[in-house]
């Protein structure tokens, strides 16, 4: 049953509760059923991420919204990783580590594919005694940052370089006998099994170092943001936003290359050749060229590590990453060609924008009192120390690491896949990563024994089960929310990174609306008009015309080499403080984010009116 | 100080003030400051003090005001109209008229605004005192010289006269100023407050504004287009437009403004662009910034003038209704440092459900 139908505006009649409870604003998960193909979703995924009949009363007490801004689509198995990992180092920090005195974890479910989280707060008698020791260790943090950071910097880049070590080696015929002879006593297998062990370890300790300035980071925004609140009660959030953001954040890098190149494949006469045919066939074209040598070395140059850059978030194995499929940087190089042949100008207006956030900041501060100013200066200077962190973590973990990750994951799967396991080099990814262990033993214990594996006989039509799943779990949208929601939200990422808030919550619930008007979030100004563009995924960049108005469920900072030839962005999730928004104000790209629908209510073609200053997009036709 | 009759704005100096009253020292500093204002020129207290001093009209007022009960409603209409009619009734002293009729000529005989320009305390607020203070598009020197001893007269209505007396201030030395102002041909015109009027707001620049000249505004007969803008982020967050089914423009063959019906097409047409409301907007903020204060600022598009340069400030006073409520708020406690940030987390107030 969708939403429609709960909020009884459809054929079917609304599911009873079993008790009588009083209707409460969201559904129950439990009186969700899944679309039609996805009978036994259940069991592909951990029993740890389901709703379970057994905890009905507790699980309908909490309140539920979907995140379908980090996982708008439902995913294979294997990439429960990421979901595992992320949003448990999510909540150690608040819990454990930093005794966020209001605000502990995150729980999550999934529900017909798409994942559901329940901020958990503290006991209110518990708060109290948390105070001290986050004063301690937080503050610690607050006032060590410059220096915890840089050490961060070298841990991550650590666990890059020693993700990338790792190798998986098919089993050989023989075992080495050099080791025979030495009297090693092991086998290939050890190897192989410490191999995939060591990846997965890597990948969690980088999702730990990923949370460990990101809490703070939020909470420092906070309170400025509720201070500016305080002074301004009408100020606008994108205001507050753009007087803490830098200017130039690691995230931009990857474009800047791109940028970069194509000014000098333009000066140095190759670009002509980088215009036409496959990446392999224009690289080879401009090697050919007098010039061609200096171009390619730039290339190269540019690609460690800045082409460690998804055109999706980082959480799904489908990813692509520019350094393993060119097309996609060359695709958005070649754009910028065109437009610096035709004499425009492609940088980020950096001087401009720093020049702009500077007058706001001034502005704003002259309208307060001499009190206020100290106060307002001493929250601006933690919240502009502690912000970078917020942008440029995006592109060491998720990007870079994450990418190294899943490259390794994918020649593993190759590996297997040659093995005999399954038909697609990707099989592996319809597999959770404890039932890669089996499928590794299957393969070590068929080495060993001299015998064929088992399953080649099993995971292949198991595969093409799981897929077919998937693919009907992603054939119906989420519904937004599960349950009531809370009076009061404590946990500092649903508010900031979310954008949960009453008003999403009355968006949601299509409240006030009036015709042909969408109401969002006022992410980046700016007003403009065109025609629309809806996309579901990163794949179908290249179908946007100039000007035209990309309607997605969410962005990615790595579709920025686009967002200089769209007119806007509109959005369906994507708090203020999301990597998106961020881009598109920093790349002064009009953008309404968190409208929970415009991706389905859209049509492509239509004739749209985006207001970024008020949050609205009108469907003019 | 030399005694001057006339004083271009654009030569009107901070020692000039008091003697070319409120809006003229306004208009003149605009002008300095470099603001885009209708030329023009004040005619100064001085020629007003000559004029007293002929024809022993200054002891003619006295008379008349002898022993006058401000409280008696009859006696003080008499003595209001008895007075302005002998103001009326002489002409200007010779070398004054000679001043103003150089000056007229000097700018360009344009179709004029004559306003009178008083200092704060002489009258109540310009709210009170009626259409007497304003004459629009005045055509020729005579006209100008007639309306300059109207503005004159209207320092004796009878509500003038009975505001000095509750407030002790001497009707002997009360002096007034009167701007003379080219017309602006005014395509939209209307006010600009640079914070918001319903609640003090001063993060808002709220802007009324219609068709033709902006008393329809100002005097209330017509419904504006309304918009509120960001201060800061010069943003246009809500508009309101409106039915304006009149507009006051200049008619050159009258020497005055006339009203007329607004056409069938243009009533509920947006009157100002996207682009000139932020004009507007940038205008009211600068004038504020200017005078340390938020303001009040009348404004006008002309349309004889090219796109982008056809935006006049004609006037910028203090607001006073909010300015004078800021001081009485309480100031609220502001925390700092992590015990901040511990309130924040414990308090999240844009979160509350």
């Amino acid at each position: 049953m969708g939403l429609k139908e709960f909020f009884g505006g459809g054929d079917k009649p609304v599911a009873k509760h079993l008790d009588t409870k009083p209707k409460s604003m969201f559904p129950s998960a439990y009186d969700v059923a899944p679309p039609d193909g996805a009978k036994g979703w259940e069991q592909i995924y951990p029993y740890y991420t389901q709703f379970q009949t057994a905890r009905r009363a507790e699980d309908d007490a909490k309140f539920w919204f979907c995140n379908s801004q980090h996982w708008p689509t439902p995913f294979r198995p294997f990439d429960t990783i990421m979901l595992d990992f992320a949003i448990k180092c999510l909540g150690q920090y608040n819990t454990r580590h930093l005794m966020v005195p209001p605000a502990n974890g995150i729980e999550y479910r999934l529900l017909n594919g798409y994942v559901y989280f329940s901020p958990v707060a503290v006991e209110p008698e518990k708060i109290g005694p948390r105070v001290p020791q986050f004063l301690d260790r937080a503050g610690h943090y607050f006032g060590n940052w410059a220096s915890l950071y840089a050490n961060w910097q070298t841990k991550v880049k650590a666990a890059i370089k020693e993700m990338d070590g790792i190798k998986f080696e098919p089993l050989p015929e023989v075992v080495p006998v050099e080791w025979v002879k030495s009297g090693k006593g092991l086998d290939n297998t050890n190897e192989l099994l410490e191999a995939y062990d060591h990846a997965i370890t890597l990948c969690y300790k980088i999702w730990q170092y990923h949370f460990e300035f990101l809490n703070l980071g939020y909470a420092a925004y906070l309170d400025f943001f509720q201070f500016m609140k305080g002074q301004f009660p009408t100020i606008p959030d994108q205001a507050i936003a753009k007087m803490v953001q830098g200017v130039d954040s690691e995230l931009f890098r990857p474009d800047d290359e791109l940028k970069k190149l194509a000014h000098l494949a333009v000066q140095l006469g190759v670009d002509a050749a980088l215009m036409t045919g496959t990446p392999e066939q224009a690289l080879a074209a401009v090697g050919n060229l007098p010039n061609g040598a200096q171009w390619l070395a730039a290339w190269k140059g540019a690609q460690d590590p800045w082409f460690n850059f998804t055109s999706g978030n980082g959480f799904y194995s489908t990813d692509r990453y520019w350094i393993d499929h060119f097309d996609i940087p060359l695709g958005f190089m070649r754009d910028y060609i065109g437009r610096v042949k035709a004499g425009e100008k492609i940088e980020r207006p950096t001087p401009a924008l720093l020049k702009e956030r500077d007058r706001i900041t001034s502005e704003y501060r002259e309208l307060m009192d001499a009190e206020a100013q100290a106060v307002f200066d001493g929250k601006l200077g933690l919240a502009r120390t502690v912000f970078p962190y917020v942008e440029d973590h995006n592109f060491y973990i998720e990007h870079w690491a994450l990418g190294v990750f899943w490259r390794k994951m994918r020649e593993l799967s190759a590996l297997l896949s040659h093995a005999g396991f399954w038909p697609e080099a990707d099989g592996m990814f319809y597999l959770n990563r404890n039932e890669v262990r089996d499928v590794l033993w299957d393969y070590c214990f068929g080495w060993a024994a001299g015998a064929s594996i088992s399953g080649a006989a099993y995971w292949p039509v198991e595969i093409k089960r799981r897929g077919a799943i998937v693919k009907a779990l992603a054939s119906q949208p989420p519904i937004p929310a599960l349950n009531n929601p809370p009076a009061v939200i404590t946990e500092p990422f649903t508010i900031m990174l979310w954008g949960i808030t009453s008003e999403a919550i009355q968006r949601w619930q299509g409240k006030d609306e009036k015709p042909g008007v969408i109401s969002g979030m006022a992410a980046a100004p700016g007003t403009v008009e065109g025609i629309a563009r809806v996309l579901r995924s990163p794949d179908q960049l290249g179908e946007l015309k100039k000007g035209e108005i990309l309607v997605t469920p969410v962005t990615a900072p790595s579709w920025a080499p686009v967002f200089g030839k769209i007119g806007a962005a509109v959005t369906d999730i994507g708090g203020m403080m999301s990597h998106a928004a961020i881009v598109c104000r920093e790349y002064g790209l009009p953008a309404v984010t968190g409208t929970g629908t415009a991706s389905s209510r859209i049509k492509t073609g239509q004739r749209l009116r985006v207001d970024g200053n008020t949050g609205t997009v009108t469907i003019l036709s | 100080m030399t005694v001057t009759y006339t004083l271009p704005f654009n030569a009107i100096g901070t020692a000039d003030h008091a003697r070319v009253g409120g809006k003229c020292a306004s208009l003149g500093q605009m002008t300095q400051a470099g603001v885009a204002v209708p030329p023009g020129f004040a005619v100064t207290t001085d020629a007003f003090q000559f004029m007293l001093d002929q024809h022993g009209l200054k002891d003619e007022i006295a008379r008349h005001l002898e022993g006058l009960d401000p409280e008696n409603a009859a006696q003080l209409d008499r003595v209001a109209q008895a007075i302005r009619q002998r103001i009326g009734s002489h002409h200007l002293p010779g070398a004054v008229e000679e001043a103003i009729r150089t000056a007229y000529t000097a700018f360009g005989s344009f179709p004029v605004a004559v306003r009178s320009s008083a200092t704060a305390e002489d009258l109540p607020d310009a709210s009170f005192a009626g259409q007497q203070d304003t004459y629009l598009w005045i055509t020729g020197v005579s006209d100008v010289l007639d309306k300059v001893r109207d503005c004159w007269a209207s320092l004796y209505t009878a509500r003038a006269i009975a505001y000095r007396a509750k407030n002790n201030i001497a009707n002997a030395g009360v002096l007034m100023s009167v701007g003379v102002q080219k017309m602006v041909n005014a395509r939209a015109a209307g006010v600009a407050m640079t914070l918001d009027p319903s609640n003090g707001d001063r993060t808002r620049i709220v802007i009324d504004a219609s068709w033709g000249l902006g008393e329809t505004v100002v005097s209330g007969i017509v419904t504006p287009d309304n918009f509120t803008v960001e201060k800061v982020l010069e943003q246009i967050l809500a508009r309101k437009i409106s039915d304006k089914h009149i507009e006051l423009v200049g008619d050159a063959a009258a020497g005055a403004a006339i009203e007329r019906e607004v056409e069938a097409s243009r009533r509920n047409r947006q009157c100002l662009s996207d682009a000139e409301v932020l004009a507007v907007a940038r205008l009211a903020k600068r004038l504020e910034r200017q005078n340390k204060c938020p303001q009040d600022v009348e404004w006008a598009i002309d349309a004889d003038l090219p796109d982008g340069e056809n935006l006049m400030a004609l006037q910028s006073r203090p607001e006073t209704v909010w300015s004078q409520k800021k001081k009485d708020t309480p100031k609220l406690a502001l925390a700092t440092g992590m015990e901040s940030i511990v309130n924040t987390l414990n308090n999240p107030r844009s979160t509350r459900l």
